[in-house]
Parts: C-alpha cells; structure tokens; sequence
C-alpha cells in the first residue's frame, strides 16, 4: 500500500488498481470547521483534474479535484452525515471516494510524503 | 496576495495582540484583519452566544458632528437632511441605526448615531467611512463641525456573561439598555461605551483612544469566559441574527423599503410627519412606503444542509431559465446547525413560507422564505 500526494492537498491510498483519496491534515487545517460534505455519484468516470467533491466551511467552498482519471466505485456516506470527521480525521476516516484507476501512469506526476512535507513546509 | 500588497494595509491598534494570539490575519477593508483565532469560526461563535466574544471593530469610521451652535438639536437637524430617520428625538445617552441615502432612495452606506449631550457621535463601515466623512463634510460644513475619531480604538463585547465581565471591571453598566450610551470608565480607562452590537447577543461596543485599546484589551481578556473572534464569526453571527452586511445586502441600489428596513424610518420623516422627507431619495422612499416596493429583502432556510453563498442565482422553480433574485449573504448557521442566507425576491414571493430555488454548483436547491432573526435575539430592552 502506497500513500501518494497532490499538490492541491489531496491524499490518494493506492491499493492494486483501486485509489481511496481524502484531504490532507493540511487542508483541513487550512479550511477551518468542515459543515458540508458533496460526494461525486458512485459509477462516474472522473477525468484528472475534474471537480469531484466539494468540502465547505463555515465561511467557504472548496473543490476537491479528482488527483487521476477513474470511475468512482465507493463514496463515504459517513463523510456526508458527519463532515466534522474531515477536521478530526483527515487521513483516515474522512476518506472521500475510491476510484478504480484507469490510467497507473497518471500517478506517476504525484508526490510521495516526504515530498508532499517540503511542499507544506 | 501578494506580499508587497500587504505592506500597503493598515493596522489597528490590537494588531500585535492579535498576532499573538495566532489570529489569521487577512486583508479586510483595506486593513489587515483576524479573520479567525486557533479555537475556529465554529467554536468562536458558539463561545459567543453562551459566554463572550472580543471583537476589534477599530477599522471602523468614528466621527463627532457639531453643531457651529453648539447645539446637539442643530447637529441632529442637519443629520436629518442626509438619513430618513428621525435623529432628533435620539434623546442624550441614546442612540439610533440609520442610514445615509443617495438621490435614487439607494444606500450609501449605514450607521450608528448617538447623542452625546452636546454633539452626535457616528460609527460608519470600514469599507465607506472615507466617503462617509467627504459626504457629511460637502453637505454639513456650512451649520457643523465634522471631526474624524481616528485616534480611537473600538472593541465589541458580545453574549450573555458581557455584562458580567465589565461590571468585574468596575464599568458601571448594569442599568444600560439595549441602545443606551455614554461615557463609562473600564478598568480605569475614559470609554464611550453603548449597550448594542452586530451579533443579536446582549453586549456592549467600547470606544477607547488608540494608546489604551491594548491594555484595556488585554484586562478584558484576562477574563477566561472572554475569547477573541474573528471576521468569519462576526459574520455567521451577524447573520443567524438576520442583520445587512453593507456592500452585501444593502448597497447604492437598494432602499431602505427594498432591504426590509421600514422599522427604521420613524414615522416622523414619512408622509404626513413632522419633518417628512428632506433626505436625499425622499420622492422614492416615501413613495415606496406607501405602494410598496417590487422587491424585498427576506430570509431564506434550506431544507438540505448545504450551504448556499452569496451570488447564487434564485428561481420560482427548478424549470425556469429567467432569475428572480439572489442571494446576498449565506453560510452556515453555527447555533442553527444548518445553513442560512438573505437576499433579494420579487415581493409577490417575500411572504413566508414561500417556496423558491438557488442554483448552486448546476443543482436547484429548494429554500423556504423564512422570519428573520433565524436565531432570537437577546438584546436587554
């Protein structure tokens, strides 16, 4: 199991050909209070770089963008029932959806965590 | 932003302390402002509505307006012929909301006026007081004197325990109500102090000089049932208690009947007053009261939870191409646990209860015209 970054603060766990992706600690330190939680639909083919969910704060909206290309297979229901998870758990719990990879080499262009730490740091 | 862009912001006198306290500082007003402490928007407006919050409004404008006759009612008479409120019957140690209008009925900007005995005292918005000033001095200078408070500092103390937390203070408070206003010692500080505030909580807005903001500050902070807020709860407070954000829910097209703001044009400046009209836009504001207005600022609930912002497009169904309003602020309601937004909708459909439509992100959200104040205010009347 590998665990890749992006630069927009998303994580990706990549297990076989399936990727499970969520925010980072960062970006929930950065967005403040999560209130509301948009999952993508289960069955949509998500290009790289598309819109797939939305996260808000109290004050404002963020896009989550879909890191590579991949039809949704699971959303986090739990995620939508309790968006707080987002701020008290990013990297486990407040997972966002798992995609079935289309394309392995689009991972290729993401960041292990020591890289993704001199990005935030 | 850039960092250049920054080195061009003002400061207000609590800056340091605030950057002490981790605030995150943004540009705000052409100020650099906490737009939130470590505990977090959602902790630091429900810390409000249960215990205290600390807010530094100092980027406002303060003004003293003179009469040459030495006479408040002067001052106040010549205010009237710029705001549709009766500002002469705003006896001394009380003061009144109101709002400067432009020639068309729209809002130039809105404001506090009190009366201080010998002279009026006005707070204006950050954003306007420079035009504020400029407009008061083209249209006043000839029966007043026009004195710009630059070298004060003003805090907001917002909740239930704020009464509590100055009377440890020794500010002699207690027997103020909600409006009341005067000079008051705090922790041995010369103070303006009013019993008033933008958060629907009872709670008192301190007007202190400059050199003694962060003292007095840091005495009210010693305090532990005080925390400091930043600009995300002001607003999401200001909000739930269902009160305009200039520039947001009021701006230059927008009257006074238009923003559900008839409670404040007393009846002495409408048809048939003492001292009808006389204020810029008087033709249309009168008119309007008297025949309504086309559209009309109301309160609007969400049936989901997701939060519906400023600028989102309103419709009368999830069908119809053509808008009939929007949003002007929206967010999510802290005590309510859920979201809340006001703005704009054709008057036929301000009624509440009425049914209608935001487009966010491609999707029609259904929203419920609903009463305002979303969250019942608790003001010491």
């Amino acid at each position: 199991m590998t665990t890749l970054f992006t630069s927009d603060h998303e994580w990706l766990r990549i297990e076989g050909d399936v990727a499970t992706i969520g925010v980072t600690d960062y970006a929930q330190s950065q967005l403040g209070d999560v209130v509301f939680v948009e999952l993508p639909k289960v069955g949509r083919a998500l290009k790289k770089a598309e819109a797939a969910a939305v996260v808000e704060s109290v004050k404002a909206a963020s896009d989550v963008y879909a890191p590579i290309s991949g039809e949704v297979i699971e959303v986090n229901e739990a995620l939508a029932a309790e968006p707080a998870l987002v701020n008290s758990d990013a990297g486990g719990k407040a997972w966002f959806f798992k995609l079935k990879i289309a394309d392995k080499s689009e991972l290729g262009g993401l960041m292990d965590e020591a890289a993704y730490k001199s990005h935030t740091a | 932003m850039l960092a250049s862009d920054k080195s061009s912001l003002k400061r207000t006198p609590l800056h340091a302390l605030h950057v002490a306290r981790g605030g995150k500082m943004v540009p705000f007003a052409g100020y650099e402002m906490p737009v939130q402490f470590p505990a977090g928007v959602l902790k630091e407006h429900l810390h409000t509505r249960s215990a205290v919050g600390l807010f530094d409004v100092s980027h406002m404008g303060q003004l003293a307006l003179r009469a040459k006759s030495g006479k408040v009612e002067d001052a106040a008479l010549a205010l009237e012929r710029l705001v549709p409120q009766d500002i002469v019957a705003v006896a001394p140690g009380r003061q009144r909301y109101a709002q400067f209008t432009n020639d068309d009925g729209g809002i130039l900007d809105d404001l506090m006026v009190a009366n201080f005995g010998d002279h009026l005292f006005l707070v204006v918005n950050a954003a306007c007081k420079t035009e504020d000033e400029a407009h008061l001095r083209a249209h006043l200078s000839e029966s007043c004197v026009i004195d710009s408070l630059a070298d004060r500092a003003l805090i907001a103390l917002q909740g239930p325990k704020a009464e509590s937390v100055l009377v440890k203070l020794g500010a002699d408070v207690t027997a103020m109500r909600f409006m009341d206003t005067g000079p008051r010692k705090v922790a041995g500080f010369d103070c303006f102090v009013s019993r008033s505030g933008y958060t629907g909580e009872d709670g008192f807005e301190i007007s202190v000089p400059a050199e003694q903001a962060e003292a007095l500050v840091a005495a009210l902070l010693e305090n532990p049932d005080v925390l400091p807020i930043g600009l995300g709860a002001r607003d999401s407070l200001r909000l739930e208690a269902g009160l305009c954000l200039y520039g947001h829910d009021l701006d230059t097209t927008t009257t006074p009947v238009e923003g559900a703001l008839e409670w404040s044009v007393q009846k002495s400046r409408r048809s048939g007053g003492a001292r009808a009209g006389g204020f810029p836009g008087a033709e249309k504001i009168l008119s309007q009261f008297e025949k309504g207005a086309s559209r009309r600022r109301v309160g609007l609930r969400a049936q989901g939870r997701a939060p519906v912002r400023e600028g989102a497009p309103l419709f009368a169904d999830t069908a119809s191409t053509d808008a009939i309003g929007k949003v002007t602020s929206g967010g999510f309601g802290p005590s309510l646990n859920a979201p809340v937004a006001m703005g704009y909708l054709p008057t036929a459909l301000a009624a509440n209860g009425t049914q209608v439509f935001a487009e966010v992100r491609g999707q029609r959200l259904p929203l419920q015209v609903a009463a305002m104040p979303f969250v019942p205010n608790a003001y010491k009347r």
